[in-house]
């Protein structure tokens, strides 16, 4: 009997006053997927981080391969053969493929000698690149690849992949957890953070399941259903809202009108076709593309952040808008909540910052929405992605818009949070809101919408809900 | 009080560091630090017509840089936008005469307006043509320097004709006094406001608000904050420029009272050390203008009785700069350490 790959026991940290995790321990044994699981904020993040040296636990004992270790840094962690791919990337775009694989080595740089190492990883894991492909230009599914390929170079026998395939398409998404499943043989295994409880069943051979920073299930995934992951993760089953309970089919009037309007961007290029569309109050327009179909230049002309580059866009002041990219879009991650909740008006704010009554603003807004911090001065970079999605939706609808556009509004947000999210969107229909809905999950904007709009190829056609229409129109079939 | 106890301990750390690159030069400590002491400290009038009088431009240029660099706007160009200011203040308060009041405002309002200007250049190149401010301040610096050359030379020269600097302001274009006897001037004063006044606004107004936003994220300022965010940089750009400025008009009407080619031993460029110690908090660059007013103050002594190449200070004011970096880096690690959920 072999050494588990990682053993970690009786792990506690706490931040300030918030217990991330609680005596939790997780076992991988070798030759095996371990699928971890658990909503946003339940410790999932912070145990892999402890795994691999970035965070100093307050408790608990590590072991690799059988060995006892304390990291402290992931340069340790590496070194004992783990490696991890976090949610977001951390390549340098305009190096080329074999650059990125050979930054963090030491000595002397040999591209030849790299550039071959990255073809045999290819060769042995099919994991294929072009060593000198610059990664600005490779897809994100590539991008994906060279994270592994990185780790593996390090010579890893420990995956870490925490939520891979969020940023895939489903195809390359079953492809890259058939790959999984191949390579984690031998004296090799992967842990697998996931919210897409479909990826765990499928693959994993076992599961620990973290709820408020406890281990609430650890076991063979053998047997389990669905039901008993939720149950794990959330304590009670939980029941899906009902998707038609509210829909409407008498929507009152325009408050959202595009004219011909198109956007053609700094290069030249046409983002978006000359494109006529109306929503009105008291519906959910979905909008159904394929990534980079214009789609994001749509939702920036209704919700008024874009103006077109040709027609017209008639849009309220009063729109409200979640982007996808809540760090880049949404908040300043070195700003309390307080200021951040400023941020929405700030452009049209004359004279002194309110502050004290913002502050009773944020209080009621964290009560109604849920929103878990320390307090109203926490700084946001100190919340977690739900939390801070669902700031955002509290700030954005606290000023009463007259109309929501929301991009991809429950991505990497866990069964509960997303439900949260669902819920708020239709709860803004019912309050008489022109709302318009973005999502990569298709299933997702045509549960939400009154009517669909389909952006392919930069021109935009409206059509019923229905998935196998609006899926054969994203594609550009008939 | 937090505030207090760390001037105080960069007070100590600079005169240590200081210490110990005197030591490692070979000259006495004591003789020479006593010597700094007593320049900077020494005498009431060593405080106030060395160390303060110092200490008003530094402030002055400080905050300016704290406005930009608070907005994103990397300005480096406060030598060049105080050099300008300086020379058009000169200019007005030779150009008229009238009742002091009028006569020290308008050469005031001078030096806002050339060292705004001066600025503004580097903003349009900015706003217009996407150039990196750091470049278009930087050489803007050296065009200010020989412009100022040319014109103490030329168009500004003092009737003579001999010295290369422009006439004397007349007392109704200088600046008053705070102290009678001393030649602590009212721009220090008008200093101390002018930091109170940036440290309400950054703060406590919409303005204020908008700028700190669109120096932490301009994306998301301009997503969901609706803000124009290279209209804001545009704006803290252009003030940052006339608030340096204004340090040269009242280097001008408070101290040297005539334009001189070498009438800024850098203050632009200490303005960013000050700046950047005091973590661009305003009320803190008062205190930190104040350090390196009378590190320099003290320097001069220091070499005249002592022997010292007042250089050495500018090593001390570097280690200070380099030490708070580190210490920064030190912190951020620790806070990435520890957030993450």
């Amino acid at each position: 009997m072999t050494a588990p790959a990682l053993v970690l026991e009786g792990i506690t940290k706490r931040f300030g006053a918030v217990v991330a995790l609680d005596g939790a321990s997780l076992t991988v044994r070798p030759g095996t997927v371990h699928a971890l699981l658990g909503e946003n904020g339940s410790g999932k993040s912070t145990l892999m981080r402890v795994a691999f040296g970035m965070t100093a636990p307050d408790g608990g004992t590590l072991r690799v391969g059988g060995m006892p270790h304390r990291f402290s840094s992931a340069r340790d962690a590496i070194t004992a053969g783990l490696g991890m791919v976090h949610q977001h990337f951390s390549l340098v775009p305009a190096l080329t493929v074999t650059e990125n694989v050979a930054l963090g080595g030491r000595g002397r740089f040999n591209r030849a000698a790299v550039a071959a190492q990255v073809r045999a990883i290819g060769e042995a894991t099919g994991l294929h690149l072009d060593p000198e492909a610059v990664v600005s230009s490779l897809p994100v599914s590539a991008q994906q690849r060279l994270e592994i390929v990185k780790a593996l170079a390090h010579q890893a026998r420990l995956l870490i992949l925490d939520e891979p395939t969020a940023v895939l398409a489903p195809a390359e998404a079953r492809e890259l957890l058939a790959w999984v499943r191949r390579w984690a043989v031998g004296d090799r295994a992967v842990v697998l953070i996931t919210h897409q409880l479909a990826d765990a069943l499928g693959v994993a051979d076992d599961v620990t399941v973290l709820r408020h920073g406890r281990v609430t299930l650890a076991c063979a995934m053998a047997g389990l259903a669905e039901a008993d992951l939720v149950t794990a993760m959330l304590g009670a089953p939980l029941t899906k809202a009902s998707e038609d309970a509210n829909r409407r089919t008498v929507a009152g009037e325009v408050v959202l009108r595009l004219d011909g309007a198109g956007v053609i961007d700094g290069r030249g290029v046409q983002r978006l076709a000359p494109t006529s569309c109306e929503v009105r109050a008291g519906e959910i327009v979905g909008v159904a593309a394929v990534e980079g179909s214009g789609q994001a230049e749509l939702l920036r002309l209704l919700a008024g952040r874009l103006a077109p580059t040709r027609g017209r866009a008639e849009v309220p002041t009063t729109v409200a808008f979640v982007p996808a990219d809540r760090h880049r879009d949404a908040v300043v991650l070195a700003m309390d909540l307080v200021e951040n909740l400023a941020l929405a008006g700030a452009g049209a704010a004359r004279g002194w910052m309110h502050w004290d009554s913002r502050r009773v603003q944020l209080a009621d807004a964290m009560t109604r929405f849920d929103v878990r911090a320390s307090g109203p001065d926490a700084m946001m970079r100190e919340l977690s992605g739900g939390n801070q999605q669902k700031f955002v939706l509290a700030r954005e609808l606290g000023d009463r818009p007259s109309a929501l556009v929301v991009e991809n509004p429950t991505h990497g947000l866990d069964v509960r949070a997303t439900e949260d999210v669902l819920t708020r969107l239709r709860e803004a229909r019912a309050a008489g809101l022109a709302v318009v809905v973005y999502s990569e999950d298709l299933d997702e904007v045509i549960a939400l919408s009154d009517r669909v709009l389909v952006v392919h190829a930069g021109a935009v056609r409206s059509l019923a809900p229905d998935r196998e229409a609006v899926g054969r129109a994203m594609l550009g079939a008939a | 009080m937090r505030l207090a106890g760390t001037a105080v301990a960069l007070v100590l750390l600079a005169l240590t560091l200081l210490a110990v690159i005197l030591a490692a030069g070979g000259y006495d400590v004591r003789v020479a630090l006593a010597a700094l002491v007593r320049g900077a400290a020494g005498t009431p009038d060593a405080v106030w017509s060395a160390t303060l009088v110092r200490a008003t431009p530094l402030l002055i240029t400080g905050l300016a840089i704290t406005l930009a660099f608070r907005a994103g706007v990397l300005n480096i160009g406060a030598e060049g936008q105080l050099l300008m200011g300086a020379a058009a203040a000169a200019a007005m308060g030779l150009a008229w005469h009238g009742p002091a009041p009028l006569v020290v405002s308008s050469v005031l309002v001078a030096g806002l307006v050339a060292g705004g200007l001066w600025a503004a250049v580097a903003a349009v190149l900015k706003l217009r043509f996407g150039v990196l401010e750091v470049i278009s301040t930087l050489m803007l610096n050296f065009v200010a320097q020989y412009l100022l050359g040319w014109l103490v030379r030329g168009p500004m020269q003092e009737p003579s004709r001999i010295y290369p600097q422009s006439a004397t302001l007349d007392a109704v274009a200088r600046l008053p006094l705070v102290i009678p006897g001393s030649r602590l001037h009212a721009g220090f004063v008008l200093a101390l406001v002018l930091a109170g006044v940036l440290a309400v606004v950054l703060t406590r107004t919409a303005a204020g608000f908008r700028v700190r936003v669109v120096g932490a994220n301009p994306l998301a300022a301009a997503s969901a904050g609706r803000i124009d965010a290279s209209r804001v940089a545009f704006g803290a750009f252009v003030l940052s420029g006339a608030l340096a400025g204004l340090a040269g008009a009242v280097e001008v009407a408070g101290v040297t009272f005539a334009l001189y080619e070498n009438i800024s031993p850098g203050y632009g460029f200490s303005a960013i050390a000050v700046a950047l110690l005091a973590r661009l908090h305003p009320l803190a660059v008062v205190a930190t203008a104040i350090l390196f007013g009378a590190l320099e103050a003290g320097a001069v002594a220091m070499q005249r009785d002592a022997g010292v190449p007042s250089v050495v200070v500018n090593v001390v004011e570097a280690v200070l700069i380099l030490l708070m970096v580190a210490v920064d880096r030190w912190r951020s690690r620790r806070m990435a350490a520890q957030a993450g959920t």
